[in-house]
C-alpha cells in the first residue's frame, strides 16, 4: 500500500541557505501555504529557523568547516543518522571526518517525525541527495566569488571548493560569506546528482557514528535521564486494557516504606489510559517496594476472560465467511474459478501473540514548567503521539516538547508513546518532575502486542490440476485502526476500510489469474488489547501464511518449491514494476530466489530428519519493495521433535546500499528475529492479558540458538529501499517449509511447537 | 550506610541494605552505563563485576558488596576490557546498544578467567545475556578477536 498521504512529499519544495551569525544554515523542505521563500530566508538569517518552512533536513556548516546534520529520525540500532548524513555529505562534497549528527527534539520546524516502516532511507534518499547538491551549489557559488573564478571551473572535494590550483575550504567560505540563497522547486529538480560510479561515501564501508558511545556506557537512553527534584512513578496497571475501574486503593501497608509518597489515581480526559494508578516515591526501589504493598481493588473491563483461543476462534469464524472484509486485491474472478473448479484446497494459518520486549523498558520523564510539558524519552513517532498528548493534557501541541534520546530497542513498540500520558498527568498534578519507569512485567502487560492472526486460503484447480485461483482472507487486530485511523486505506472496490499494516504482503508479486484478498478486523482483539506494529508488521505474519501455502500448493502439484515460485514470478502485467522504486518488479524477486537457491545448494540430498525450505518476500510495501529470498536448513529430532536451524541463506536486493555494514547488521538482526518468532518466543492471552511477562517464560533467541548465517546483498545501483524489517519476513515460512521437507508434516501455526 | 569500592574509589550508599545494587549505582551514584532490563537476572543488562566476577546487579542487595570492589562499564580498565571495547568498535557490534555494557562486562569476566575461549566456551559464558537486536554473531566475533588481540 502507498504510504499515508500526510507523509508523502509535499509540492513547492524549497532549499534555503542563509548565514546566521557565523554559521551557514541550510534547509530543504516545503514552504507552508501562504508563505514565501524570501520571508523564510529572512527568518533563517534572523533566528536560524523558520516556521514558514517544513523541512526534510536542516544542516549547517560553521566557520571551521564542521558540518552538523540534524537527524529527525530515531536511533534504535539501525545507525540511521550515519546513513542519512552520508547521503547529504556525498552530494555536498563534505569531509566525512568533519561531519557530526544531532538527534533533535520535537519542533514544528523538523516537519513530520516518524521512524518506522523501514521508510527512513527510501523516503529521504532523493530529498537528502538534492539538499546536499543544493548545498554544494551554494558553496561553489560563494567560493567562486571569493576565488574570483567562474563557477563552471569549480568542483567540491573533501570539504573544499577547488578551481584548478586554487582552493578554499567550506569553513573559510562560511567565515567570509554572507550567504542568502533560495532555490525553487524547478531549480532543485534540475540539480545535478552524482552518478553512482562517482560516489565516495554511499555504498562504501564506514563506522557508525553511534557505536563508540554504545561501547563505553556513555550513550544516553530515555531511562537514563534525571531532573532535579524529580519523583519516581511505578505504574499500577489494571486487569484489562480497556474498561477497568478502580474501586478502592489501600496503601496502608506502604505507609512505613521510606520514600513512599502516595498512590495517585489517574484521570485521562482522552480515555486512552483507563483505570490506572501510579505509586509515587522518592526513589525507584522505594516505588517498587510500595507497589508490592499497595492494594488496589479493580472492577475489570468486559474482556477480562478473553483467551488466545477466543481470539483465534473469532478470526477463524470471520475468515470463514466470504462476505466479510475489505477488498484489498481483486484480480480476475475467484468466485467463478471456485465454481468451475475440479478440485479445491483450503488451509488456515495462524500466528500467536508476540511481545516487543524492548530491552529498555518503557519510561518517560516529564517536567511541567511555565505551561510547557517537557517529555524526556526515546520515541519513534512523535507526530503520532502529539495529538493524543494534547487531548489527554487538554493543551495545544505547542505546549508539548518531546526530547529525544537513544532508544533501547524500538521494533515498533516506541511508535506509540502512550506511556508519556500518565507521566505527564502526574507531573502536572504533583508539581514535580515525574520519572515513570515500568518494571518488566508492567512493560509486557502494557505492550501493544502483535495481534494473533488467522489467514484462510482457498485454492481452486481445474481438471488438469492447474492452479486457477486463490482466495485469501486475513483477520487480526489492526494497530492503525486504534492509533492512526486516518491512515486506513479504502477497499479496491471503493467499499470499506483496511489497515495496510495488517494486510500488506498479501498483494504479492506472483502472477495469478484469479486472486482475491480480504482484510478483516478481528473486533474481539481490538476490544481486548491495543494491537501494535511489530518489526516487519503485517508482512511479518501475512508472509507466514502466503509463503507456507505456496509451498503447500507446490507439494500438492508435485512441483519443486523454487520452480513453482519462479513459474509465477513472470513480471507480467501489474508485476512488471515501476520506476524507480519497484523497477524490474517480479523479475528482481525471481533473481534473488535464483541466487539463494544456487548459493544454498537447493535440491541437495539431506540426511533423514533434515530438510531445506524456501520463502520469498517483497518487504514492507508493494510500492517500495525490498526483494528477499530465504532458504532455511533444519534438523528435526525424531524423538524430541526439537527443531534445530542449521543454516540460513538470505539473498537481498534493496537497490543501492547506503551503509553496507549497517545494512548487514540489520539483515543479521532481522533474520535472527525471524528465527526467534518462528521457534523461540511468543505468548498467549489468558484472562484478558498476555500470560508471559518476563524472561522466565518469554524466551527470545539466545546466542546458543544462532544458526550459521549466509547473507548476500545483490549489487545494485537502483533506488534504495528499506532494510530494518524486510529480511525477517521470509524466515519463519522458510523454516516451516523446511520442517515439511524434513518430516512431511505441514506446520500451520506460528510459533512452531511440534 | 554501606561502604564499598566503585571503579577504584571508595563510595558510601545511604540506601536501605536490601536495595538492589543496580539502583544504587544508577540513581544514587549516578553511573548510568549499567542498565535495567528484566529485574530477575535473566537478561544480563545489569552485569557488573564484584571482586572481578560478573554479577547481576539487579538482584544483588547493596549490603552484599560492603567493603568489596565493584566495577562498572565506566570503570572497566583491565586489558581484557579495553581489548573488548576496541573489538566491539572494530566489529561494529552494537545496534541499539542497550545490552552492550552488560555484554562487555560478561565477556571481560570470561576472558579474565579463560583467555583463549572456544566457540562453545563463549556461548556458554554469554548465553545469559540477551541481545534483543540479536547482534550475537558480532558479539561472538568481537570476543574471539579480543582474545586473540590480547595475545592470549
Amino acid at each position: 500500500m502507498a504510504m499515508p498521504k500526510r507523509m508523502q512529499a509535499i509540492s513547492r519544495r524549497t532549499f534555503l541557505a542563509g548565514t546566521a551569525g557565523t554559521t551557514l544554515i541550510m534547509g530543504f523542505g516545503s514552504i507552508l501555504p501562504g508563505c514565501s521563500s524570501d520571508d523564510a530566508a529572512s527568518d533563517l538569517a534572523a533566528i536560524g529557523a523558520s516556521k514558514r518552512f517544513s523541512p526534510v533536513v536542516w544542516f549547517e556548516i560553521d566557520g571551521t568547516g564542521a558540518v552538523l546534520i540534524n537527524i529527525a529520525k530515531a536511533e534504535m540500532g539501525q545507525h540511521v543518522g550515519t546513513a542519512l548524513a552520508r547521503i547529504v555529505a556525498e552530494e555536498l562534497g563534505a569531509d566525512w571526518g568533519r561531519v557530526s549528527i544531532r538527534h533533535v527534539d520535537t519542533d514544528p520546524r523538523w516537519g513530520y517525525m516518524v521512524t518506522g516502516g523501514s521508510w527512513s532511507i527510501v523516503t529521504s534518499f532523493e530529498m537528502l541527495s538534492r539538499a546536499g547538491a543544493a548545498g554544494r551549489t551554494v558553496l561553489i557559488e560563494a567560493g567562486a566569488e571569493i576565488l574570483g573564478v567562474d563557477t563552471i571551473q569549480c568542483k567540491v572535494e573533501n570539504g573544499n571548493v577547488v578551481a584548478g590550483e586554487q582552493q578554499i575550504s567550506f569553513g573559510d567560505i562560511v567565515a567570509q560569506g554572507d550567504i542568502s540563497r533560495t532555490f525553487s522547486d524547478e531549480e532543485l529538480a534540475a540539480m545535478p546528482i552524482k552518478p553512482a560510479a562517482e560516489r565516495l561515501l554511499i555504498g562504501k564501508q564506514t563506522a557508525a557514528l553511534d557505536v563508540p558511545d554504545k561501547t563505553s556506557g556513555a550513550a544516553v537512553y530515555g531511562i537514563d535521564t534525571e531532573l532535579p527534584n524529580m519523583v519516581y512513578a511505578h505504574p499500577m496497571i489494571p486487569p484489562t486494557r480497556y474498561g477497568s475501574r478502580i474501586n478502592s486503593v489501600d496503601d496502608s501497608a506502604a505507609a512505613d516504606i521510606p520514600g513512599y509518597l502516595q498512590t495517585l489515581q489517574l484521570n485521562d480526559p482522552s480515555d486512552l489510559i483507563q483505570g490506572w494508578a501510579l505509586v509515587i516515591a522518592e526513589s525507584f526501589p522505594a516505588a517498587i517496594k510500595a507497589a508490592d504493598a499497595v492494594k488496589i481493588d479493580w472492577t475489570a473491563g468486559p474482556t477480562a476472560a478473553v483467551t488466545e483461543a477466543h481470539l483465534l476462534a473469532e478470526g477463524e469464524k470471520l475468515t470463514a465467511d466470504v462476505t466479510n472484509g475489505t477488498l484489498f486485491v481483486d484480480d480476475g474472478d475467484v468466485t467463478a474459478a471456485r465454481k468451475n473448479a475440479d478440485k479445491t484446497h483450503t488451509a488456515t494459518y495462524r500466528t500467536g501473540s508476540v511481545l516487543h520486549f524492548t530491552l529498555e523498558p518503557q519510561n518517560a520523564l516529564v517536567e511541567y514548567v511555565d505551561g510547557v510539558f517537557h517529555i524526556h524519552c526515546g520515541n519513534q513517532w512523535q507526530s503520532l503521539i502529539m495529538p493524543f498528548l494534547a487531548a489527554a493534557l487538554e493543551v495545544e501541541e505547542s505546549s508539548i516538547v518531546i526530547h529525544q534520546y537513544y532508544l533501547g530497542g524500538g521494533f515498533g513498540r516506541r511508535l506509540f508513546g502512550d506511556q508519556m500520558i500518565p507521566a505527564a498527568l502526574a507531573a502536572r498534578e504533583l508539581g514535580r518532575p515525574v520519572k515513570l519507569v515500568f518494571q518488566r512485567d508492567a512493560d509486557s502487560r502494557f505492550d501493544c502486542v502483535r495481534s494473533p492472526s488467522v489467514a484462510r486460503f482457498d485454492a481452486s484447480f481445474d481438471a488438469q490440476g492447474a492452479l486457477t485461483g486463490i482466495d485469501h482472507a486475513a483477520a487480526a487486530g489492526w494497530p492503525t485502526l486504534s492509533m492512526a485511523p486516518g491512515f486506513l486505506g479504502t477497499g479496491v472496490d471503493g467499499n470499506g476500510k483496511f489497515d495496510s499494516f495488517s494486510i500488506s504482503g498479501a498483494d504479492h508479486w506472483y502472477t495469478l489469474a484469479n486472486h482475491r484478498v480480504r482484510a478483516i478486523n478481528n473486533d474481539l482483539a481490538q476490544r481486548t488489547f491495543l494491537p501494535g506494529w511489530l518489526r516487519s508488521v503485517g508482512p511479518g505474519w501475512i508472509g507466514w501464511g502466503v509463503e507456507c501455502f505456496m509451498d503447500e500448493l507446490a507439494a500438492m502439484m508435485g512441483e519443486d518449491p523454487v520452480d513453482f515460485r519462479l513459474a509465477r514470478l513472470d513480471a507480467a502485467g501489474k508485476n512488471a514494476g515501476e520506476t524507480p522504486k519497484s523497477i524490474g518488479g517480479a523479475a528482481r524477486l525471481a533473481a534473488v530466489l535464483r541466487d539463494v537457491a544456487e548459493r544454498s545448494g537447493w535440491g541437495a540430498q539431506l540426511p533423514a530428519g533434515e530438510g531445506m525450505g524456501v520463502a520469498i518476500s517483497h518487504g514492507q510495501e508493494r510500492a517500495q519493495p525490498t526483494w528477499t529470498a530465504c532458504v532455511a536448513h533444519v534438523a528435526v529430532n525424531a524423538d524430541t521433535k526439537k527443531v534445530t536451524v542449521r543454516k540460513i541463506w538470505q539473498s537481498i536486493d534493496c537497490g543501492t546500499v547506503v551503509h553496507p555494514d549497517g545494512a548487514l547488521a540489520q539483515a543479521e538482526g532481522a533474520t535472527l528475529w525471524g528465527v526467534s518468532v518462528a521457534l523461540h518466543e511468543g505468548t498467549a492471552f489468558e484472562n484478558g492479558e498476555v500470560k508471559d511477562t518476563n524472561l522466565d517464560t518469554y524466551t527470545p533467541l539466545r546466542m546458543a540458538d544462532v544458526p550459521e548465517l549466509d547473507i548476500n546483498f545483490i549489487a545494485s545501483t537502483e533506488f534504495p529501499t528499506g532494510l530494518g524489517e524486510p529480511p525477517l519476513i521470509a524466515v519463519p515460512p522458510a523454516i516451516g517449509n523446511a520442517i515439511f521437507a524434513a518430516t512431511g508434516s505441514r506446520v500451520r501455526d506460528l510459533p512452531i511447537r511440534l | 550506610m554501606i561502604q564499598f569500592e566503585l571503579n577504584g574509589e571508595t563510595v558510601t550508599s545511604n540506601s536501605p541494605p536490601d536495595t538492589p545494587l543496580l539502583w544504587v549505582i544508577r540513581d544514587e551514584l549516578k553511573l548510568k552505563g549499567t542498565k535495567f532490563g528484566c529485574g530477575i537476572a535473566m537478561c544480563g543488562a545489569c552485569t557488573v563485576h564484584i571482586d572481578g566476577n560478573a554479577t547481576r546487579s539487579c538482584v544483588t542487595p547493596v549490603s552484599a558488596v560492603e567493603n568489596r570492589a565493584v566495577t562498572t562499564i565506566e570503570g572497566l580498565d583491565s586489558s581484557e576490557g579495553k581489548a573488548l571495547q576496541s573489538a566491539w568498535i572494530e566489529e561494529q557490534v552494537p545496534q541499539c546498544g542497550y545490552c552492550q555494557s552488560g555484554q562487555i562486562m560478561q565477556a571481560a569476566d570470561l576472558l579474565t578467567h579463560n583467555p583463549d575461549p572456544s566457540d562453545a566456551d563463549i556461548t556458554a559464558a554469554m548465553n545469559g545475556n540477551l541481545c534483543r537486536c540479536m547482534a550475537y554473531s558480532r558479539i561472538k566475533k568481537a570476543i574471539k578477536s579480543a582474545a586473540i588481540g590480547g595475545g592470549a
